[in-house]
């Protein structure tokens, strides 16, 4: 909303700096955006009168001039306009003046020089250099320069006489940032009213009044939905002269940043602005059979807009109609021959009231959001039509611009009553947390047009936002000050448990980093062909697809961790970054198959972990994992795995914990890698972050430092090369006693082995807890070690 | 018999002391001593055979020895302790090395930057007596709109604006349903934050994403107040930014708060100084965080709704509770001064290690 701060003086006086009133507003809940001297850059542009002209001596096309300029002397202009003579009145710009260029708009500011060798101290101009079109000054001449003789006012002018002043364009625009529950703010008057209470000054509004003339109406109106139209309001004008509007109303609606057009067009646009209310004006002649009918459109009936375009209309749509066809998309737009032209002759005023919800959805299907709809959409005051209704009647009346019927037709259907709120003052300052007076709350109410009757507030029917004690609450609050209010800490222990799992995520996080690892942040939402890229199975029924996507890139919520980490890997692979580690601590999302369709996806949290780089292998990825395993004390199990399309077949392990899949890791699959573009080998890993707390231990417990000395023995084996190496470590566990710890210090296969053999060499570590460990015990133990590894054919390498 | 005797010690005393002089290594001063003063060394012989002489000439031969021993073992430590230091001189020049050198590190990892904040935030509020609570992001229509105030037909409801899976399920677009169920669970009081991802269906450039955070607050207990609002914020601002920080609230509207406010923090980086009052033109010292303006928009606040708690069961003439919204977004932008709101969720390293 832009506010002409002259259009606004009309019904309050700010004599206050517009910082001050910007401020002011922002504070009471109309929030400035900015504001713009609409004059700006124009400068130094003054009435001058032509004493005299002459042709320049060295020209055919350049005249000079004598100019008044209200100084006492003279300023000599070279011009090359010819409509120019002695005695005429034109804005000059005087040396350091500024206008736009007429040739780009550009800023131009002017210097004293010389045309052909004759000196020129300023300039005459035209609107354009002004900012203006001929829309503003119709007496201009395109071609020349503007002749102020012509002006309507042009007696009040004299030599000297600031010109941005007499032509109306000195003037500040404010643009509000207007919340949606305020529409009346949306209007000159409600601003007023918010300026008046915010100030405390008087605003003096005056209920519009016309004459009218007596005479048929020769029109009806009838509303059949009447739940969406609760006021349809006309009235008729006859005889109507299409002329440009007075300056006072063109400026105002420029200010406004509304183009003039002509009276009528303007008077329903000023209406609108002034008051709030959208109106539409009719070209009678083609109401055929002098009806309007307020009803819902047949289904696919056409209507061409004023926009020249044809739309086909769903049963839903509100339609103003005549007895053959739709005139006007209720709210949003009026028909093709609804407007008004130069020819016009007879008009009908429209000032309705339709619901908000329907018009919003109208204009919405069709793809046109009009001014118009967006003030409906808001909810407007059913009252406030017959303002705006008498208002456009009476400026009618005062520009001349037709004859009014006085017969007006007003179908209301509309709720009368006004709303009343139980009021009193203790409980506004329970809610505000503040001590202010009754007297001081009904003062503030008052300012805004509340009243206090029997106990309650009444509230005016403009102000459609208010209907609770807490929006009293805020009404006081917003005048008074917000930052009036005091600043107090609530004393409340919240009953809520906190869950473990923020917690115990938060230390995930800081074992990934203090292994290297940066933490990534990516869209939970991918493309349902990422799967397919990454070699991850989710069925279309597990797939939670979102119905109303940006794209296909972001189509479907993500059931796998793996296309985002791919994604990110693959980014910084190609921004040419050697090496990373990453993991994200990611939201998955699945439908599970047997759902109803009723219930919500599961979401459940993965630990992703991704690296690529020179020094990254399977290994360093499982070292990650070891360390989180055992920071959290989780008892792990890694088994080979050659089923995951993800991952490398021969390079990859799923993970459990008492005997539950926990996670899985390895290297990407080739393919996987190719699809995404990545030149180098990566490693991947998902773990279920649940699953993970599920087996963690959450409270590790001391154990004691050893007493006794320990014993090592050195075995080196030979097995199967097809043997895993954590069998082995299993089989040595399993049949070990007292040993506490199990190393594997080297592995090798080639020369000096056998063929299809590979050589495992372990350091073990045994020790009682209780006493010394003899050598004795030590060679037993290590025996049945071997024992048990002989039956299984992996024998002492010698 | 007892003068050839002490010649022979003599001898050996002045040849060992010139062995231990020319020696060069402290393991050959060692050797030294193991020859001559050892179980089998040549001092220790002589004094062996001291049984064949006789008794008188016994502690004459005996003081000699002693007197010789004592010599050859202060020869020793000396020639040692000089070799030593010798020694260590050399190894150290030797082991010199350039200390200009980079050192070599096993990198840490970083938080997210979103993570910095998010857990400052977190942080901050616990200590205010806060629980953390979280909920699921893909969420039940009634949950994200209607409950909150928002009925069928609001704008914000727009298949324009939200996404949608199905008529009755949508990307949540805040975490306040995650507070409607926390008050359905009806353990009053209540004083919650739920950080989160919510989802708008706004085009990607520098200043939107369809996917970003929020991190909501809200209390409900007896006598909680608009005041009790202004005091936590502030406290909460003065914590994140520092004390010399300064909040204004302005009167904005939300579905499910009322009154409803806007808060705007003293531009942390001119200080609020640039607060003219006079828009439009850059003069010199122009402050591009606050436009000028002194002040910068934060959060959105408010009293709870009545029909918020009548709709989650709570009674509004008991209890009454006051609601914040904030965008992890915008305080980590503003925090790292990142111009371009797409790097956050880009991932590339260079960026994520600056955090």
């Amino acid at each position: 909303m832009n506010l002409s701060l002259k259009w606004l003086n009309d019904y309050v006086k700010i004599d206050i700096p517009v910082g001050d009133f910007a401020f002011g507003m922002t504070m009471s809940g109309s929030k400035v955006e900015k504001w713009t001297d609409m004059s700006a850059p124009l400068e130094k542009i003054v009435c001058g009168k032509v004493v005299s002209i002459e042709k320049h001596a060295d020209s055919d096309k350049l005249w000079v001039a004598q100019v008044d300029v209200g100084t006492g002397e003279n300023v000599q202009i070279v011009t090359g306009a010819q409509n120019v003579t002695a005695g005429v009145l034109v804005p000059v710009v005087l040396e350091g003046g500024v206008v736009f260029n007429r040739t780009d708009g550009s800023v131009l500011k002017i210097k004293r020089g010389k045309l052909r060798g004759i000196e020129s101290m300023g300039m005459m101009c035209n609107y354009d250099e002004l900012g203006l079109t001929i829309a503003d000054l119709p007496y201009a001449d395109p071609n020349g320069i503007l002749l102020l003789d012509g002006d309507p006012e042009a007696e009040k002018l004299s030599p000297g006489m600031d010109i941005t002043e007499f032509l109306g364009i000195k003037d500040i625009a404010v643009e509000f940032e207007i919340t949606n529950n305020r529409p009346d703010c949306l209007s000159v008057i409600g601003l007023a009213k918010e300026a008046g209470a915010t100030f405390n000054l008087p605003v003096n509004i005056k209920k519009p009044k016309f004459t009218g003339i007596s005479g048929d109406l020769e029109l009806t109106v009838s509303v059949e939905n009447k739940s969406l139209c609760s006021r349809y309001m006309a009235a008729v004008v006859k005889n109507v002269k299409i002329e440009p509007s007075p300056r006072w109303l063109a400026e105002r609606l420029r200010a406004s940043g509304v183009r003039a057009i002509n009276n009528l067009v303007d008077i329903t646009n000023f209406v609108m602005l002034e008051y709030g209310h959208p109106m539409h004006a009719f070209d009678k002649r083609y109401v055929e059979g002098d009806e309007i009918i307020v009803r819902n459109a047949s289904d696919k009936e056409k209507i061409v807009l004023l926009d020249g375009e044809e739309r086909i209309l769903s049963g839903e749509a509100l339609v103003i109609a005549d007895s053959k066809k739709p005139i006007a998309i209720a709210g949003v737009m009026g028909g093709e021959f609804s407007g008004i032209n130069d020819d016009t002759k007879e008009v009908v005023f429209e000032s309705a009231c339709f619901d908000g919800v329907s018009v919003r959805k109208t204009a919405q299907r069709i793809g046109r959001r009009t001014e118009s709809s967006s003030r409906f959409e808001k909810g407007i005051d059913p009252a406030n039509a017959e303002n705006a209704l008498l208002r456009a009647l009476e400026l009618v009346e005062l520009l001349g611009c037709g004859q009014v019927i006085k017969t007006i037709i007003d179908e209301d259907f509309s709720q009368k009553e006004p709303v009343r709120v139980k009021y009193d003052y203790n409980r506004i300052n329970a809610i505000l947390g503040s001590d202010i007076s009754e007297t001081d709350q009904l003062e503030i109410l008052s300012r805004l047009g509340f009243k206090k009757e029997d106990g309650h507030i009444v509230v005016p029917s403009i102000r459609t936002d208010i209907k609770l004690e807490c929006d009293i609450a805020e009404e006081v609050a917003r005048i008074y000050g917000y930052n009036e209010i005091g600043a107090t800490l609530p004393r409340v222990l919240s009953e809520i448990e906190a869950s473990k799992e923020d917690e115990f995520l938060k230390k995930t996080g800081i074992i990934m980093q203090g292994q290297g690892c940066h933490e990534t942040m990516t869209f939970s939402f991918i493309s349902p062909k990422a799967y397919e890229k990454a070699g991850v199975s989710v069925t279309a029924d597990e797939s939670v697809v979102i119905r109303n996507p940006l794209g296909e890139e972001t189509g479907v919520m993500r059931a796998s961790m793996l296309p985002s980490m791919l994604e990110v890997i693959s980014r910084n692979y190609n921004n040419r970054n050697p090496d990373g580690r990453f993991y994200e601590i990611g939201t998955v999302y699945r439908r599970a198959i047997s759902d109803k369709n009723d219930a919500l996806p599961t979401e459940s949290k993965i630990l992703c972990i991704g690296l690529y780089g020179e020094n990254e292998d399977f290994l360093s990825l499982k070292g990650l994992v070891e360390e989180l395993n055992e920071r959290f004390e989780i008892k792990a199990r890694f088994t080979p795995l050659d089923s995951d399309n993800s991952y490398h077949p021969g390079r990859c392990a799923e993970i459990s914990a008492s005997g539950d899949v926990i996670g899985i890791i390895g290297e990407a699959h080739p393919s996987v890698a190719e699809n995404y573009d990545i030149g180098t080998r990566i490693y991947l890993g998902e773990l279920k972050t649940e699953k993970l707390m599920q087996y963690s231990r959450e409270n590790p417990r001391f154990k004691a430092l050893p007493k006794y000395p320990s014993m090592t023995r050195d075995l080196s084996l030979l097995c199967d090369l097809e043997t895993p190496a954590g069998k082995v470590a299993e089989l040595i566990s399993a049949a070990a006693v007292n040993l506490e710890r199990l190393t594997l210090f080297d592995t090798y296969s080639g020369s000096q082995i056998p063929d299809g053999k590979k050589s495992l060499s372990y350091k073990l570590i045994f020790r009682k807890s209780d006493s010394t460990l003899t050598d004795e015990e030590t060679d037993k133990a290590t025996a049945r070690i071997l024992r048990t590894l002989e039956q299984k054919g992996i024998n002492l390498r010698v | 018999m007892i003068k050839e005797t002490l010649e022979k010690i003599e001898q050996l005393r002045d040849k060992t002391l010139l062995a231990i002089k020319d020696s060069i290594y402290v393991e050959a001063v060692n050797d030294i001593r193991v020859k001559t003063l050892g179980k089998k060394g040549e001092l220790t012989t002589v004094l062996k055979q001291m049984g064949s002489l006789a008794p008188d000439e016994r502690p004459i031969i005996g003081a000699k020895a002693n007197e010789v021993r004592e010599t050859v073992e202060t020869a020793i430590l000396e020639q040692t302790a000089k070799l030593k230091t010798l020694r260590d001189e050399q190894n150290i020049k030797k082991e010199t090395i350039d200390v200009t050198l980079p050192g070599k590190r096993r990198p840490l990892g970083k938080s997210h930057p979103l993570r910095v904040v998010l857990e400052d935030l977190k942080d901050i509020f616990r200590s205010m007596g806060y629980t953390v609570v979280s909920g699921p992001e893909i969420e039940e229509v009634r949950f994200v709109f209607d409950m909150l105030n928002t009925p069928a037909g609001h704008p914000a409801r727009d298949e324009s604006d939200t996404f949608y899976i199905n008529d009755d399920v949508v990307l949540r677009t805040q975490t306040s349903s995650v507070q409607i169920r926390a008050m359905l669970e009806n353990k009053l009081p209540i004083a919650i934050i739920s950080p989160g991802r919510v989802y708008r269906r706004d085009e990607v450039d520098a200043t939107h994403s369809p996917v970003f955070h929020q991190c909501e607050g809200l209390v409900v207990g007896k006598d909680i107040t608009f005041a009790d609002l202004k005091g936590t914020l502030e406290t909460f601002m003065k914590r994140l930014y520092g004390n010399s920080v300064r909040l204004r609230f302005r009167p904005h509207q939300f579905p499910y708060t009322e009154p409803s406010a806007e808060v705007d923090l003293s531009c942390f980086k001119c200080g609020g100084n640039s607060d003219t009052g006079d828009s439009g033109s850059a003069q010199s010292g122009y402050c591009s965080f606050c436009k000028n303006e002194g002040w910068i928009e934060m959060l959105g606040a408010g009293v709870v709704h009545p029909q918020v708690l009548i709709n989650c069961g709570i009674d509004p003439e008991i209890y009454s509770g006051f609601a914040f919204g904030v965008g992890l977004e915008r305080i980590t932008m503003m925090r790292y001064e990142i111009d371009d709101m797409r790097l956050l969720y880009e991932n590339d390293i260079r960026f994520l290690r600056q955090f």
